[in-house]
């Protein structure tokens, strides 16, 4: 049986029917349709759920090897990673400043995306949001003057992007991309509007829970993290297996901001407060001399 | 709600095409500048298929060695190394970077590139290391001598003529080896 721990690549129980290699087939998530229905892959879940909990060891990080989202099956590794020593350049990460990344960019609503300068002709529809928060290490150091990219759906729950086969409506005014350096707190900040929910064919009727996506960098090349973050009181977070592929609560409750009502702007805006907290090992205060 | 509980990582999705490539991301330096080098691979699933969708990420030192601390990967302006860059898989599962071979950091260590990789249907990060083929200190170091032969062949490019080739098999009989550091 696979050892059931922090980041373990498996779990103790193994789904991989041939139904499941067949959905992996397709290379668009959205035209995968197969027979699966949502309380066979809720099956699943509550099944590894439990096994999990059994074996007693808290899972704070995904399954990588987690059947019910049907994309992994072949695409997680089978065995466990290697323990190591950090080496010099990886307690070390690149550097982002504020002479490649405009402050407009934080801002979804006006297009002036990745650096282009181009504002739309008009506001984007939905739910106009802030999200802020401050990225910090494991220590509580804030990761000062570093990168964080965002991206996500518009409100109707459709991307941008070329393979995007979900019918909803484009948003002339909104791409959904944008990017900031966080402040000497480790704070960021971005203006946009609320994503909706959308269709992607994991299995008949499977939607994803609203969510925005993150790139963050850290203090060190260890803390690299790409996450997602989720709206409160999200009904579909019990039928998600993206979501659930985390099998302890409160890991995935880390994953959900906070509504924040001294984010919102009277009379115009909602707020949500999310914090990032990144792990793995980097320079100690002695090593950084005075910073 | 700050609390020091660590934030879980999730999977970069299929839509991170409008987000995180970018003009230049892979280009570390110019590429066909004297002394560049190509690196480039592919990343396969566990029947060897090619991933369309996935994003690799290196960070190294320049050719001395030297750890660099410059912004400028974002705007490349053909000058500035910066030591890291992106590179999203093609249609192929093929993924390219122009640099140069990273130096040792001390004397007597083994050169690598680090690397993160992303990709649809992987539901966090990965990392791991290329390191250079036939450097005489990667007989010393550390976690490729703790490696067995099949292994550590997971972990070195191959010399090409035009630089380096390192595939990454996310799973199968290949499975590159992939890190956890402590």
């Amino acid at each position: 049986m696979a050892r059931v721990g922090e980041g373990s690549y498996r779990h103790p129980v193994t789904t991989t029917t041939d139904q499941a290699l067949e959905a992996e087939k397709g290379a668009v998530p959205s035209s995968d349709a197969t027979a699966t229905t949502q309380a066979e892959i809720s099956a699943e879940i509550a099944e590894i759920s439990q096994s999990v909990e059994q074996a007693g060891e808290p899972v704070n990080q995904p399954l990588l090897a987690y059947a019910p989202y049907r994309s992994s099956i072949l695409r997680h590794p089978t065995k466990d990673p290697r323990h190591a020593d950090p080496e010099e350049i990886e307690l070390w990460a690149p550097c982002f400043g504020h002479s490649e990344v405009d402050p407009l960019e934080a801002d979804l609503t006006i297009g002036a995306h990745a650096g282009t300068n181009s504002a739309f002709a008009g506001e984007p529809l939905g739910e106009r949001i802030t999200v802020s928060g401050r990225i910090l290490d494991g220590e509580g150091r804030p990761v000062a003057g570093q990168l964080v990219e965002i991206w996500q759906a518009n409100a109707a729950g459709r991307y941008v992007h070329k393979h995007e086969q979900h019918p909803a409506p484009l948003d002339p005014n909104f791409v959904g991309v944008g990017r900031c350096i966080t402040g000497p707190d480790g704070s960021y900040r971005f203006q946009t509007i609320k994503p909706g929910p959308y269709p992607w064919g994991n299995h008949v009727n499977a939607w994803r829970p609203a969510h925005i996506h993150f790139s963050v960098f850290g203090r060190a090349f260890t803390q690299r993290l790409v996450t997602q973050m989720y709206f409160p009181g999200d009904p579909l977070f019990a039928l998600d297996p993206i979501y659930q592929s985390i099998t302890d609560q409160k890991a995935r409750d880390a994953l959900v901001a906070t509504y924040d009502h001294d984010l919102t702007v009277p009379e115009y805006s909602m707020g949500y407060r999310w914090d990032l907290i990144l792990t793995g090992p980097s320079r100690t205060w002695m090593e950084e001399g005075a910073e | 709600m700050t609390s020091l509980f660590p934030t879980p990582g999730q999977t970069v999705g299929p839509f991170f095409g409008q987000a995180l490539p970018y003009d230049g991301g892979p280009d570390l330096v110019p590429a066909g500048r004297a002394d560049a080098i190509r690196l480039h691979g592919w990343v396969l699933d566990g029947r060897g298929e090619p991933i369309p969708d996935a994003l690799v990420e290196i960070w190294q030192a320049d050719a001395s060695g030297t750890i660099v601390q410059q912004e400028g990967s974002l705007h490349r302006d053909g000058w500035t190394f910066t030591g890291w860059g992106r590179s999203a898989t093609d249609l192929a599962g093929h993924y390219t970077f122009s640099t140069v071979l990273p130096g040792p950091t001390a004397e007597g260590k083994a050169p690598f590139f680090a690397v993160a990789v992303f990709a649809r249907g992987l539901l966090d990060k990965l990392f791991t290391r290329i390191y250079l083929p036939d450097h005489p200190a990667n007989a010393a170091d550390p976690l490729l001598s703790s490696l067995d032969e099949a292994e550590r062949t997971t972990l070195v490019a191959r010399s090409e003529p035009s630089g380096l080739r390192f595939d990454i098999h996310l799973q199968g009989e290949h499975e590159t080896v992939f890190l956890r550091h402590r």
